[in-house]
């Protein structure tokens, strides 16, 4: 059995966060930058299952500049097998069609039985990359899960919506999707950190692919305007002078919150 | 000194993990260790896990084999959440720890080792007594040697991990056929037949972190008992573990005034007097500023102790320097930093009311300031008769 675990690197949510007013693009320098926080729990449950089944690898597959090698690098350290990351300069700022195409293309490359992804990264929060795959490799996907049953030959798991639960399973292979429901990742113990360095790590470029992924063959999501999210207006002061009260009630009601 | 068995590079990311596991894991659960007098048996686990029971143990013996150096950067990340925390695996790598990994035959490191770095076994350090703390050579605790072994009796008091221990480091005085007594260290099992552990101590401070007394009441055990199989060993593997122990105790000094030092400096940018920010406050301000003075200076002396240690120019007098110095400017430190926080400052949901009695102690063990002083002291004058 080989899962390979979708990881990517995103800008800390627990710090600030900075976009580049010209490129668009999140600005990763100004921010801590670590492995998204559901791409970690992804994880998490590729090694707790590999570690309760021999014969698993557990592969972590990105698409980045190349000095997000460190935050891949961490998928090890937790106990992933090996990484694979493409990066390649002709791919940045990839719309998540391009994403696609290029992680389709790295994962026949590789072989898989199962995909295992999360929902939705928490910076560009597009949330289409698990059903794009889908379609471009042909094969079933199973998305927003809350768990995870897997066997030698289908993956079935659980989506809950509204007032819903949903028992849904598919034949291997398959791509799942995760949500931040998903139990907390582990970390990385000194041990692992340390043989880390020692797993395979590859990085390779489109061309490396062997796949024919032409950057610019066809019309990708375009950007035509962004602007930063303005500034908070500052609130709204009431001062009790015997009427405080009445201000509150006609404030909630004028904002519709009651 | 042994050297590092981790790459300056694999250190960093070492130190980074354990930094993210601090404040992600162990300070959301400072309030719950305070209030229950435990450490959440997860958190143990967790900590099993990271490999912190054994990092100062040989890579061979399971452990992760960091050096003096890297202990003691170690030991600041620790000293930033609960005491109680790094103490639950603190006499594992420490005290208890290195006298079987500096001082144990070969089939005592193997019969233990393993245990102690994965933290399947805790390991406690047995040498107080009431009426000899830190001066051992006044200690009643005895063997008495047997057709095929050792029978100890004493009384220990205040032993760190007691209640927990599945081993003691067990010091005692053996006298030979001439009179003459010599401190001795055996390791006794806790589950051995006269091995009594008394309730754990209730203290000023670092709540879950437990101590109690443990009695010896002729308790048996086999000749290969006594660490090193020879006699001779005990007082110097005592003093060597103390030593040693006294970069790790200063390092948490350090550790646990940057916490007061950032706790402090982000109440005084968002506690306001009127409309003022108390952190503009000039008063304030040079408190803060005497903190970091203190943490700036006691981390610097921290880890050039430990260098000086790891390459063996000074293993005596440094490490009492250190310990006095920073564990005598967290003390201070935490009193500043209660002193910023005003009122709030004595309020237990503010950490450095906690921090203000958890750090009392480490004044106190593993020799007081005083001993300190004397060991410094002597041992320069020492230095200079033997130049004469």
């Amino acid at each position: 059995m080989r899962i390979v675990v979708l990881v990517k690197e995103a800008p800390d949510t627990y710090g600030e966060r900075f976009l580049d007013l010209e490129t668009g693009l999140a600005d990763r320098n100004k921010s801590d930058r670590v492995l998204d926080e559901i791409v970690e729990r992804a994880l998490e449950y590729a090694i707790s299952y590999a570690e309760k089944h021999e014969g698993t690898e557990v592969v972590a597959l990105s698409m980045a500049t190349e000095d997000a090698t460190a935050s891949v690098r961490k998928a090890l350290a937790m106990g992933a097998d090996r990484a694979v990351l493409i990066s390649d300069g002709a791919l940045v700022g990839a719309d998540v069609t391009l994403t696609a195409e290029v992680l389709a293309a790295a994962l026949t490359h590789i072989g898989y039985d199962l995909v295992i992804a999360g929902d939705q990264s928490t910076d560009g929060a597009g949330g289409v990359v698990p059903a794009a795959l889908s379609e471009l490799l042909d094969i079933p996907q199973i998305t927003k899960l809350t768990t995870i049953e897997l066997d030698d030959k289908a993956v079935s798991g659980t989506r809950v919506i509204d007032r819903v639960t949903l028992k849904l399973r598919a034949e291997l292979p398959a791509i799942v999707s995760v949500t931040e429901r998903f139990p907390d990742a582990r970390f990385p113990n000194f041990k692992g950190i340390m043989a880390a360095k020692k797993k395979p790590f590859e990085v390779l470029s489109v061309a490396d692919l062997g796949a024919d992924i032409d950057v610019l063959a066809k019309p990708r999501a375009i950007m035509t305007e962004i602007s930063a999210k303005p500034p908070r207006a500052a609130g709204v002061k009431i001062v009790d002078e015997g009427d405080a009260g009445n201000q509150l009630a006609e404030f909630l009601k004028k904002n519709q919150l009651v | 000194m042994s050297e590092s068995q981790v790459s300056p590079e694999d250190f960093v990311e070492i130190l980074g993990g354990l930094r993210e596991f601090i404040r992600e894991a162990v300070i959301p659960l400072e309030r719950e260790i305070a209030e229950k007098d435990e450490i959440p048996q997860s958190l143990r686990k967790q900590a099993m896990d990271l490999g912190l029971f054994g990092y100062a143990i040989d890579q061979e013996w399971g452990g992760i084999g960091l050096d003096v150096v890297q202990q003691a950067e170690l030991g600041i990340e620790l000293g930033y959440t609960s005491l109680a925390f790094r103490s639950m695996f603190g006499t594992n790598n420490g005290i208890a720890g290195q006298v079987i990994a500096g001082f144990g035959t070969e089939t005592q490191k193997q019969q233990w080792l393993e245990g102690i770095a994965s933290g399947d076994i805790v390991a406690s350090f047995a040498l107080t007594e009431t009426g000899a703390g830190s001066n051992p050579g006044s200690m009643r605790t005895k063997a008495v040697k047997t057709a095929d072994g050792w029978s100890i009796s004493g009384e220990k008091r205040y032993i760190t991990n007691a209640p927990i221990a599945d081993v003691f480091m067990a010091f005692a005085k053996v006298t030979d056929e001439t009179g003459k007594a010599k401190v001795e260290v055996f390791i006794v099992p806790s589950n051995l037949p006269g091995v009594t552990v008394g309730p754990h101590d209730k203290k000023m401070g670092q709540a879950g972190a437990w101590t109690a007394d443990v009695h010896f009441d002729e308790v048996k055990v086999t000749d290969d008992a006594l660490v090193g199989g020879q006699p001779g060993i005990g007082y110097k593997a005592a003093m060597t573990s103390l030593a040693k122990g006294r970069i790790t105790i200063a390092a948490l000094a350090v550790g646990q005034a940057q916490r007061v030092l950032d706790e402090s400096l982000a109440y005084a940018a968002i506690a306001k007097q009127g409309d003022e920010l108390i952190g503009n406050f000039q008063l304030v301000q040079a408190m803060l500023a005497d903190m970091q003075v203190g943490v700036s200076a006691g981390r610097a002396l921290v880890l050039d102790t430990a260098r000086k240690y790891q390459s063996g120019e000074d293993t005596r007098i440094a490490p009492s320097v250190a310990k006095l110095y920073c564990t005598e400017m967290v003390g201070k430190v935490a009193d500043l930093g209660v002193q910023v926080h005003g009122g709030a400052g004595y309020i237990r949901e503010y950490p450095v009311e906690q921090i203000y009695r958890d750090v009392r102690l480490l004044r106190l063990y593993e020799g007081t300031s005083e001993i300190q002083q004397l060991i410094i002291g002597s041992n320069l004058m020492k230095q200079k008769l033997a130049e004469n």
